[in-house]
């Protein structure tokens, strides 16, 4: 299979996961207690039956089921992914204006937990049994049953509020005339907490499978085989173990990264960072369906090209897949 | 079984894990008795710290709530949607699994798409969507939580069911002439046990995780009072009373934890020869 059909292959099934989280989404709005046409009238503050009825109209609410969905289709297929009466602005507009921050937050905390965790998770497997390893292995085990939110809380308390070494909110001091690289600092401040609590917990996954994978491949024939030629151990680890060993880490921490966003949305509503998943939030407890199904909508599709971005880097550096194409 | 007894036992975190969930267990199940008062009930003077006043081990919350008795009503909550959802999960993914594994072709590639859509899916999203917009109440949440659970499961019994079908013991079956359908259920199944209820365990842990992370949000049953729910109320009184989060925080921490510490536990007794996974 040459990588071009490959990444078709994907995309094809990317298209179809989104068209049918569309078709969830459309569901779901019309499972919704209560006529869509009667909230928004809510949310823009006239609930008299007359607006009602106008609303129903403009938003063919009036129309066959059928005709409304492909409504709901096409506009999605333009992008449009419908109004925020809350915030009044277009949906698509809103969560523009706040993916670079999410975007920022969580690859800083995936970085952070992918290299942390398999940094620890060899030293633990170098280790094996010995008492760093215990310790190192324990935290891991109390991180992983840890809730994300709670840990960003006490992060506060703890590091804000006690310590005083990093700000409790936001993404930048508010007010400050900053400039140059002061801005920058000042942004790599607010951005410790939030990324380093969202991050704990994807570290302790990553470095519980980068400890059982090594210790798996150490077991390995062609390790012995590499032994028995009289390699070097430091050569072992590197060139035999640490390459096989690391790739399912990087595959699965690939897939991890639908998780990742469920936990942006808790982090940065503790933090209050001004990302998508704040937005969702706010649009949660505002009622704001239509902000809700498009930040989800667009948080799925992040995610899906995440998954193909990372099948790309698997096929670049697993041998086996011949992906490389060039040879 | 007495094999798997003793090795359990001398497994210390998970001996250590038993003892924290049947300690949460009783609490749970006592709670009426312990705390007659409904866990809202206004019962003192607001922010009293934990340990200073008799009769309020844990102090009282910013409405002048019991914090010991949300506590132990809120165990109920955790314990209660983390079995149910994740049987409903298994409900759902054990049939699906193992079909799409024993029939193979179509089916299961049928079964493995649906399966992989509701993979790509990020979970805790999708159960955010589905809670606040079918309004929370305790089965809906419940519902969610096992919705976005059952796709592990599903791909777990895929494949030992698809390694199992072939095996003599199916061959037997088949010539004393059984059903398909009394082999799958009746002969293959219950082979497959052993990481079903691992994974089973495992479930149940990030369901207690996933539920207080919803009541966090706000995404709770407002009639039940429950750890997460405890912690965002707190949320902005942390500056004055931090202990108020950090309480039921601890509480969902002890309990996911010794549910991981048995499922491992489980994991090494019941698969002896295997080495012991990390997931």
């Amino acid at each position: 299979m040459t990588i071009v059909t490959a990444i078709s292959g994907r995309l094809l099934k990317a298209v179809i996961t989104l068209l049918m989280i569309v078709i969830l989404n459309f569901f779901l709005i019309h499972a919704a207690p209560g006529d869509p046409a009667a909230v928004m009238a809510g949310e823009a503050g006239a609930a008299d039956a007359q607006y009602i009825a106008q609303l129903r109209e403009q938003f063919g609410l009036d129309q066959p089921l059928l005709t409304q969905f492909w409504n709901y289709v096409s506009g999605i297929l333009q992008l449009d992914l419908g109004y925020s009466y809350r915030q009044q602005m277009p949906v698509l507009d809103l969560i523009l204006e706040r993916l670079p921050a999410t975007l920022i937050l969580t690859l800083t905390a995936f970085g952070m937990s992918l290299i942390l965790g398999i940094v620890f998770g060899l030293a633990a497997a170098a280790r094996q049994g010995k008492w760093s390893d215990t310790i190192i292995t324990s935290l891991s085990l109390l991180f992983y049953a840890t809730p994300l939110f709670w840990v960003a809380l006490m992060a506060v308390v703890l590091f804000s509020i006690k310590l005083g070494w990093f700000p409790a909110f936001g993404y930048e001091t508010v007010g400050a005339d900053y400039s140059g690289f002061r801005v920058v600092l000042d942004r790599l401040e607010h951005l410790v907490l939030p990324a380093f609590t969202l991050g704990l917990f994807f570290m302790a996954v990553y470095l519980r499978m980068t400890r059982s994978s090594v210790l798996e491949v150490s077991q390995m024939d062609f390790v012995k085989t590499a032994r028995a030629k009289g390699l070097s151990e430091n050569i072992i680890r590197r060139r035999h173990i640490l390459r096989n060993a690391l790739l399912p880490v990087v595959t699965l921490a690939g897939l991890q990264a639908g998780q990742l966003v469920g936990g942006a949305v808790l982090t940065e509503t503790v933090f209050a960072w001004p990302g998508i998943g704040r937005l969702m939030f706010e649009s949660l407890t505002a009622r704001d369906y239509n902000t809700l199904l498009g930040v989800f909508l667009i948080s799925a599709a992040m995610v899906i090209l995440f998954n193909i971005m990372t099948d790309l880097v698997y096929r670049l550096i697993d041998p086996r897949i011949g992906a490389g194409g060039s040879s | 079984m007495i094999d798997f007894m003793k090795r359990f036992s001398q497994n210390r975190g998970a001996v250590i894990g038993l003892t924290i969930l049947t300690l949460v267990i009783l609490i749970a199940v006592f709670a009426p008795l312990l705390y007659p008062n409904s866990p809202w009930k206004m019962v003192q003077r607001p922010f009293l710290v934990p340990f200073s006043v008799d009769g309020f081990l844990l102090g009282t919350d910013t409405l002048g709530r019991d914090v010991a008795a949300g506590l132990a009503h809120g165990a109920r909550v955790s314990l209660i949607v983390g079995l149910v959802s994740t049987l409903v999960a298994l409900l759902i993914g054990v049939p699906l699994g193992a079909l799409a594994g024993f029939y193979g072709g179509l089916v299961d590639d049928g079964a493995m798409r649906f399966t992989e859509f509701f993979q790509t899916i990020p979970n805790f999203a999708l159960a955010i969507v589905l809670v606040a917009i079918l309004e929370p109440t305790l089965p809906t949440i419940t519902l969610a939580i096992a919705i976005v659970s059952w796709p592990p499961v599903a791909r777990l019994v895929r494949a030992e069911v698809l390694s199992l079908r072939r095996r003599e013991f199916v061959d037997a079956a088949r010539l004393a002439g059984l059903s398909n359908m009394r082999i799958l259920f009746g002969h293959v199944l219950p082979n497959a046990m052993s990481p079903i209820i691992v994974m089973a365990s495992l479930m149940v842990a990030t369901a207690i995780l996933l539920e207080s992370s919803l009541s966090f949000l706000g995404l709770g049953d407002p009639n039940i009072m429950s750890w997460g729910y405890m912690i965002g109320a707190a949320r902005t009184v942390i500056r004055n009373a931090w202990w108020l989060s950090f309480i039921p925080g601890l509480a969902i921490l002890l309990t996911v934890l010794a549910l991981n510490l048995i499922g491992e536990g489980l994991n090494d007794a019941l698969n002896p020869r295997l080495a012991r996974k990390g997931r």
